[in-house]
């Protein structure tokens, strides 16, 4: 039982000895463990294929962030939307937009990207027949409710509103004002693909290509990956390392024993039971920093009780019964911060972020809570049920606390209750059939750093992600004029004017914003986080 | 006996349709698993009917059971929803799950019967006492502990082992996550065999066998042991069932993919075709298993006759 570990170090040390002579001969071996300068690091298996338009959470990201780069690319630091391919994006209008694709870039195949890799990839992506969960990404481009309409067959098979004008160049024309759009060119189902997703699919799938810094040298579904450094990829941001090898884990506890054992070299998720060890366990190799999440209690507006006026001052005396930063001390060790507002600080203050912006609202006041409560004729059918997916994310933990913080607040033992739904899935089902009677759990996970993104798809009415239906002509009409708006400081004031209007109600409750957390052995060095909480791994650097 | 094993096989066929169509129903009563795959928003419904058109889920259930039967019928066990063919996930999954059980099972008669043996001849000795004592620690002790105890000490402190199985789940990788696996069982059939041989140490045969003047062992073994043996493989019998299917903690402690991990990921995923597909070889399994266990009890004990 023990050979293996004793054989990997004789043949570290042999390798060390004979370093000098011949030092590639040791890299490149594909176990667990990784060797050389490959490192391994956890994953989770991606819910859909890797396809750029149909993949929507974390896991599945983390791969494209690695094997794909697209018009823009978010820095890894600062969140901003900086030109990788794209040379130029320009408009006069805010609606027509023409850009041009930098030469000289491949796809990992040898095939260069051109003008028609984007167009072609963003008509797949759109069009209503290839089930591509991303698709209303597209929605602002013109001609989108022919190839994906709400109901019924789609009446065109090419978004109306992409023309290749040449070969690196092409328009988009959107249907409305959206002087951000470029800034939203970033997300991963803008990336290009290759002739060879269309022409050999199932090929593709089984490994993708594309033009990033890494490509895919092997991918078992469902339990590993083992990507491979580039060598031709003409990018500024290289790979710092030879390769990363992806390990699927089904327990985030699992993984992170294994980084304690020097099993596993990064762990970016270090699970909430550890919280307590880990800056021991790991002699400082830990990091804890911003991530563009919001975590929120939605309310359902569809129901007549919450849609009063007097169940405004119930939800802000809510909020105001909530002890913040008691629960993001105890619960979460400081991975989590008291919400403020209701975007991330990951935007930065330019980007819209206003530290304060809920005011008093979100400041714990128990008195002021009761009284709210009072005021707006107490709480709706006498108690609040906070319903949640008890399956992932310790959920449980802190809808208790937060249940015990407002009941505290309120004097009534029965004011709160939390209910839990089996899995995720049912939870998304009973949301999505309007059968919330009380606040909910709402996490919001940013798909692209501005602050247009965490307003939106939230509040705007009858919009993707909002799931309590709250409307207001208000906010809307501010939202539209800040899409309108072709400075960005201006826009960015519509915005928080908009989001002024979102307090004003408390169309939800902001809890905390969420950190990305990792942890590492001594084998890695400058291990960084990006925004999206995906660990920076052309920037690693091993040994 | 022949046609005694066709009888039985017969048998399956009802126990087999009710046990797929609870499974079926079970799944389903969970509700609509395509609202799970769009993460924290609602999939926009255009998608969101074609991808229930595709995957039927817009038919009747009792239609939807039909074509579903049919498909299996023709070794088609559907796809799931990342895009695999549960088949596909079957070969990947089943291979190293039964790796662990019988590196379970194994440890199960070596170390049990043997404990069980060595007990039974020697009831309210030293060593007697203290393995009961030993077993009722191990079956008092929840799997998980022992699991995250051992992967703790022997993974972390000790460095004997890696705490994680390897994708490619080896049988050496597998010594550790089998034992915690069989530890429960392990103890059981310790305590059975050792009541079986306790008791049959006074029976005639073996008496009859002693003086006759045979020599110690083959008394122990081809009398004793046989005979003592009934209870002990129906147990054994069962619990093959039980260790493939219920895996589930073990299997997610040391992150070994087989087929408690895809369980699980069907199930939080709401698939219904993986869970189906994978609890219908289970119960063919446990089946097939009893089946076998039946057949043993004529070997071992020759006033046993099937007809």
């Amino acid at each position: 039982m023990r050979s293996p570990r004793a054989v990997k170090r004789l043949a570290w040390a042999a390798c060390v000895m004979a370093g000098a002579l011949a030092a590639a001969a040791c890299g490149g071996g594909v176990g667990s463990g990784g060797s050389g300068a490959v490192l391994s690091s956890s994953w989770g298996d991606p819910q859909n294929p890797l396809e750029p338009a149909n993949t929507n959470e974390v896991q599945g990201g983390k791969v494209l962030d690695m094997v794909f780069r697209g018009l823009k690319r978010y820095d890894p630091r600062t969140g901003k939307a900086k030109n990788m391919l794209a040379q130029s994006i320009e408009t006069t209008d805010s609606r027509n937009f023409t850009i041009t694709v930098r030469d000289g870039w491949k796809f990992s195949n040898g095939e260069p990207v051109t003008a028609k890799s984007f167009v072609d990839a963003w008509n797949y992506g759109a069009s209503l027949r290839n089930n591509q969960k991303n698709a209303y990404f597209f929605g602002y481009i013109e001609g989108y409710d022919q190839v994906h309409p709400e109901t019924g067959r789609q009446t065109a098979d090419t978004l109306s509103g992409l023309k290749v004008t040449g070969p690196r160049t092409f328009t988009v024309r959107l249907n409305q004002k959206f002087s951000t759009f470029p800034d939203t060119l970033g997300y991963a189902a803008f990336d290009p693909l290759p002739s060879t997703f269309f022409t050999d699919h199932e090929g593709w799938i089984a490994k993708p290509v594309g033009n990033g810094p890494y490509r895919i040298e092997s991918y078992t579904r469902g339990s590993a990956m083992n990507l491979r450094k580039w060598d031709g990829y003409p990018g500024p941001d290289k790979a710092r390392n030879d390769g990363v090898t992806l390990l699927v884990y089904t327990d985030s506890n699992t993984a992170y024993t294994d980084v304690l054992a020097g099993n596993l070299d990064l762990v970016d998720d270090v699970p909430a039971t550890q919280l307590k060890n880990v800056k021991t366990d790991l002699n400082g190799r830990y990091i804890n920093t911003p991530a563009g999440i919001i975590q929120t209690l939605a309310f359902p507006y569809y129901d007549p009780k919450w849609n009063t006026p007097g169940a405004r001052k119930v939800r802000t005396g809510l909020s105001m019964a909530i002890n913040r930063k008691q629960i993001t001390d105890t619960i979460f060790r400081g991975t989590r911060t008291p919400a403020t507002d209701w975007t991330s600080p990951v935007l930065g203050a330019d980007g819209g972020y206003k530290a304060g912006l809920c005011g008093e609202a979100c400041t714990y006041d128990p008195a002021r809570a009761r009284q709210l409560v009072r005021e707006g004729g107490g709480l709706p059918g006498g108690q609040v049920r906070i319903t949640y997916n008890a399956d992932t994310g310790s959920h449980k933990q802190w809808v208790d606390a937060v249940c015990n913080s407002i009941n505290n607040a309120l004097g009534n033992d029965k004011a709160c209750v939390g209910n839990p739904v089996g899995t995720f899935a049912d939870f998304r089902n009973q949301i999505s059939q309007h059968k919330m009677s009380g606040p909910f759990r709402a996490g919001w996970q940013m798909d692209y750093p501005l602050i247009q993104n965490f307003l939106q798809p939230l509040y705007y009415t009858n919009a993707s992600s909002n799931d309590g239906k709250w409307s207001d002509k208000r906010f809307d009409h501010l939202v539209d004029q800040a899409n309108a708006e072709s400075d960005r400081a201006r826009a960015v004031q519509l915005f928080q004017q908009a989001e002024g209007v979102v307090r004003d109600n408390m169309a939800a409750i902001p809890l905390w914003y969420q950190n990305g957390s990792a942890g590492y052995t001594d084998r890695l060095h400058d291990v960084a986080l990006n925004p999206f909480s995906v660990p920076v791994y052309d920037e690693i650097k091993v040994g | 006996m022949g046609r005694y094993v066709v009888r039985r096989l017969l048998q399956m066929v009802p126990v087999f349709i009710g046990a797929t169509l609870l499974i079926f129903l079970m799944v389903n009563v969970m509700g609509d698993p395509v609202a799970g795959l769009c993460g924290e928003r609602q999939c926009d419904p255009a998608t969101a009917a074609q991808l229930k058109r595709e995957f039927g889920l817009d038919r009747p259930l009792w239609q939807q059971y039909a074509t579903y039967m049919g498909n299996v019928f023709a070794g088609n066990f559907g796809t799931a929803f990342n895009g695999q063919p549960v088949t596909e996930l079957m070969a990947s999954a089943f291979p190293v799950t039964i790796r662990l059980t019988v590196v379970a099972v194994l440890f199960e008669i070596v170390i049990g019967i043997v404990l069980g043996v060595m007990t039974g001849l020697r009831r309210g000795r030293p060593v007697d006492t203290s393995v009961l004592v030993l077993t009722l620690v191990v079956i008092s002790v929840p799997t998980f502990v022992t699991g995250l105890l051992l992967q703790l000490l022997l993974g972390v402190k000790w460095g004997w082992i890696k705490p994680s199985v390897s994708p490619a789940a080896a049988f050496g990788e597998l010594i550790v996550p089998g034992l915690v696996l069989a530890s429960v069982s392990l103890a059981y059939v310790t305590r059975l065999t050792r009541t079986s041989i306790a008791e049959n140490r006074r029976s005639d045969y073996v008496r009859t066998a002693v003086a006759k003047g045979l020599p110690r062992h083959r008394v122990v073994t081809r009398h004793l042991l046989r005979n003592s043996l009934i209870p002990v493989v129906t147990f054994i019998g069962t619990d093959i069932g039980a260790l493939m299917g219920g895996a589930i903690v073990t299997e997610r402690i040391f992150n070994i993919h087989g087929v408690g991990y895809q369980l699980y990921q069907g199930i939080l995923r709401q698939n219904t075709q993986t869970v189906v597909g994978f609890v219908t070889v289970l119960v063919l399994v446990f089946l097939v298993a009893n089946l076998l266990v039946d057949l043993l009890y004529a070997v071992l004990d020759p006033r046993i006759r099937y007809a």
